[in-house]
């Protein structure tokens, strides 16, 4: 300690001996302790102290942006130079209006979009399949055949598309292979289309649900993706690590770290096993996290992951090239933290989850429409949410310095103590077998669900506030709009499901299914037989048949 | 000898946010009602299968896809046949006030859509099945 931090130490202990103590005789605190979101105690004053390390440590442990360990940003201008990509995710049905609304936008000069999928794709099942009745285009479109991805790109302009976003999870390989299928059909080049692939699938036992097979060849199958395109798609984003739907299943953000980053370290331990260097993959990678209303926490929280991914790039696997170690972060501000009470509300909490995002340094933010909670979103709810962003980004001025809050005593303290949590944690799931086994032990579900129960006790408590749930609420009343469910197009897609398998080559579907499950046999890189499956016009539904009678179809534990 | 009364938390249809599923089971649970919790993923016929199974004294049926008419719809007509008709029926989801008339008037004992408390839904079925020969372990 030199002569001047001890100076402060000695002043900081008269200020409260003297000044604080007796003054909180007559003003007591509010609340007998004060704690984040994740349960961190935040003190009532952070001084140079608490920074625990000495200047000379600036360079190795926070240093410049766009320098190891990237603490204060990714690059070294960040939204000075460029403004995050304001991304919106929205579902359409039908392919034709989706197809109609990709156009539209991109008449508009936007540069990228977002495929939604409906949950029978999402697992794997046909629209004719008995679980799909009632599911089929209903949060995204139905894809049942490379037909499908033709209605959805017919004239659209790939040469002006920047950035496709898929949510394919559980069939991560065979969207890769639907897409390379299509371009290829078409004569474009794959590799210029930047797609932009989630293929997370272990968040999904976790979180979301849907998981198709058990975790271990779930692992294998996203490492095919990861494989594929550091060889052939090199300007894809094979992969983005997701702790957001950790979080919206009612993680900590500290769990949301730490959950998320030991599936991303399983995906990297069987991605390098198969020869694949990691500065071949590692500098595409992106995250996916939520940002939420515990601003301090949420600010820390960022810096914390760009600390530790850095830190995991160069020390645990031998990165050496820099952009290995640069943690590109998508944010989605909390769905879950917003309310169906009082709803406008809500674009208070966007707001502050917005400036989360940008004070904590990510490169993309989707904002929620603040009527999310009551159902779909309105178009009014869907403007003011982007419009939340265009507000932070231009009016605020929060992007006119870098990291403007680096440097806080408090955020500089918060930080350092989510990194050492979250290690922690990685230390422990380590311990017990890793990502793949806490899956299968069903030790993440339940760690979650017993701090998603946690929340709604501290809720109905009072101990945690809820701004018009549990505190200042108003009679009112909470109609959700009623969807109409569109059956004539769940019809639809059913008969051309029908005359499509009418009239391909069923002696080809065969034999490519065939080569699929001799691929998978032998543990190869199935997306090669898959491209080949796709183009004969083999169905999603029976491509995923083939691998669930090898693997079979993964039940979870159910543990809450 | 009475026993604990037994609730099935079921998830009926392919959307897999269990989140609000896992809270009402661990609610039950600490009320002192012995709690099977079906897991994501499941049919109408599954449900009523479980239901028939275990001696169910309650189902919660979570449901946020909002295929809740048709679904729920479904598992009522099954639970007649059966003639377990008696099960105290819930369902928890996103769901509008035209669909919650719909749903109580084709036999669902109460409807709770989100900000709804723990304590309020294990009231309302303690208050539902009150007559009954079985009890809380508590």
């Amino acid at each position: 300690m030199t002569q001047k931090t001890k100076d402060i130490a000695i002043a900081n202990k008269m200020w409260m001996e003297e000044r604080l103590e007796p003054w909180l005789l007559d003003n007591p605190e509010r609340n007998s302790e004060f704690l984040t979101k994740s349960g961190l105690p935040v003190k009532a004053l952070y001084t140079p102290e608490d920074l625990g390390r000495d200047p000379e440590q600036y360079l190795n442990e926070i240093n410049f942006p766009g320098q190891f360990p990237f603490v204060r940003g990714v690059d070294p201008s960040m939204y000075r130079s460029n403004i995050w990509v304001m991304g919106m995710y929205s579902g359409f049905g039908s392919a034709e209006e989706a197809n109609k609304r990709y156009r539209f936008l991109l008449e508009q000069g936007q540069t990228g979009f977002s495929i939604a999928l409906d949950l029978p794709t999402q697992v794997g099942y046909d629209s004719d399949y008995e679980l799909s009745e009632g599911e089929v285009g209903k949060v995204g479109v139905a894809i049942d055949s490379l037909e499908d991805m033709e209605r959805l790109f017919e004239g659209v302009n790939f040469e002006k598309v920047r950035q496709i976003r898929t949510t394919a999870n559980g069939i991560g390989p065979l969207m890769v292979a639907l897409l390379v299928a299509y371009a290829e059909k078409q004569g474009i080049d794959p590799n210029n289309i930047k797609i932009f692939l989630q293929n997370d699938v272990l968040k999904e036992y976790i979180g979301r649900g849907t998981y198709i097979y058990p975790p271990e060849p779930s692992v294998k199958l996203s490492a095919d993706v990861i494989e594929y395109c550091s060889k052939h798609l090199p300007n894809w984003v094979p992969i983005a690590f997701s702790g957001y739907h950790i979080r919206d299943s009612g993680s900590t953000a500290i769990q949301e770290l730490a959950y998320s980053l030991s599936n991303a370290i399983a995906y990297i331990d069987e991605t390098l096993s198969r020869g694949v260097e990691i500065d071949d993959f590692a500098p595409k990678v992106f995250t996916f996290l939520a940002s939420s209303v515990d601003f301090l926490e949420e600010v820390a929280k960022f810096r914390a992951a760009r600390r530790i991914w850095a830190k995991l790039m160069k020390e645990k696997y031998g990165a050496k090239n820099p952009d290995s170690m640069r943690y590109r972060i998508f944010a989605y501000t909390l769905g879950g933290a917003l309310t169906a009470q009082q709803p406008l509300n809500n674009i208070v909490r966007v707001t502050i989850e917005t400036m989360a995002a940008a004070l904590g340094g990510v490169q993309t933010v989707a904002t929620s429409s603040f009527d999310e909670a009551l159902g779909l979103p309105t178009e009014q709810a869907v403007t003011v949410a982007l419009r939340t962003q265009q507000i932070v980004a231009e009016e605020s001025g929060v992007t006119n310095t870098i990291d403007a809050l680096g440097g806080s005593y408090a955020i500089e303290c918060l930080t350092d103590k989510i990194e050492e949590e979250v290690m922690k944690e990685l230390e422990r799931i380590d311990q017990l077998g890793g990502a793949v086994a806490c899956i299968e032990n069903g030790i993440f579900q339940k760690e979650l669900a017993e701090s998603a129960y946690r929340y709604q006790k501290n809720i109905e408590s009072g101990k945690e506030t809820l701004v018009g749930v549990n505190k200042y609420k108003v009679e009112e009343d909470l109609d959700t709009p009623v969807f109409e469910v569109n059956e004539e197009m769940e019809k639809r897609q059913i008969e051309r499901l029908k005359e499509l398998k009418a009239s391909r080559n069923e002696e080809k579907v065969k034999e490519a299914l065939q080569r699929i499950k001799e691929a998978e046999e032998r543990r190869e890189n199935v997306i090669p037989a898959m491209i080949e499956a796709v183009k004969v016009y083999a169905s999603v539904g029976e491509i995923s048949d083939v691998l669930r009678d090898i693997y079979g179809i993964y039940q979870d534990s159910a543990k809450f | 000898m009475k026993r604990p009364l037994r609730v099935v938390v079921a998830k009926i249809g392919l959307d897999g946010h269990d989140r609000g599923a896992k809270v009402i089971a661990a609610g039950f649970r600490d009320a002192g009602f012995e709690v099977i919790y079906t897991g994501i993923r499941q049919t109408p016929k599954k449900v009523a299968a479980i239901a028939n199974q275990e001696d169910a004294d309650v189902i919660a049926v979570s449901i946020l896809s909002g295929a809740h008419n048709k679904l729920c719809g479904k598992l009522m007509e099954l639970l007649k046949e059966q003639q377990a008709d008696d099960i105290v029926c819930l369902v928890g989801g996103i769901i509008p006030n035209r669909d919650i008339e719909y749903l109580k008037s084709i036999g669902y004992a109460g409807v709770f859509t989100p900000g709804s408390e723990l304590g309020d839904i294990v009231n309302f079925v303690k208050e539902k099945t009150k007559d009954r020969n079985q009890e809380y372990s508590l």
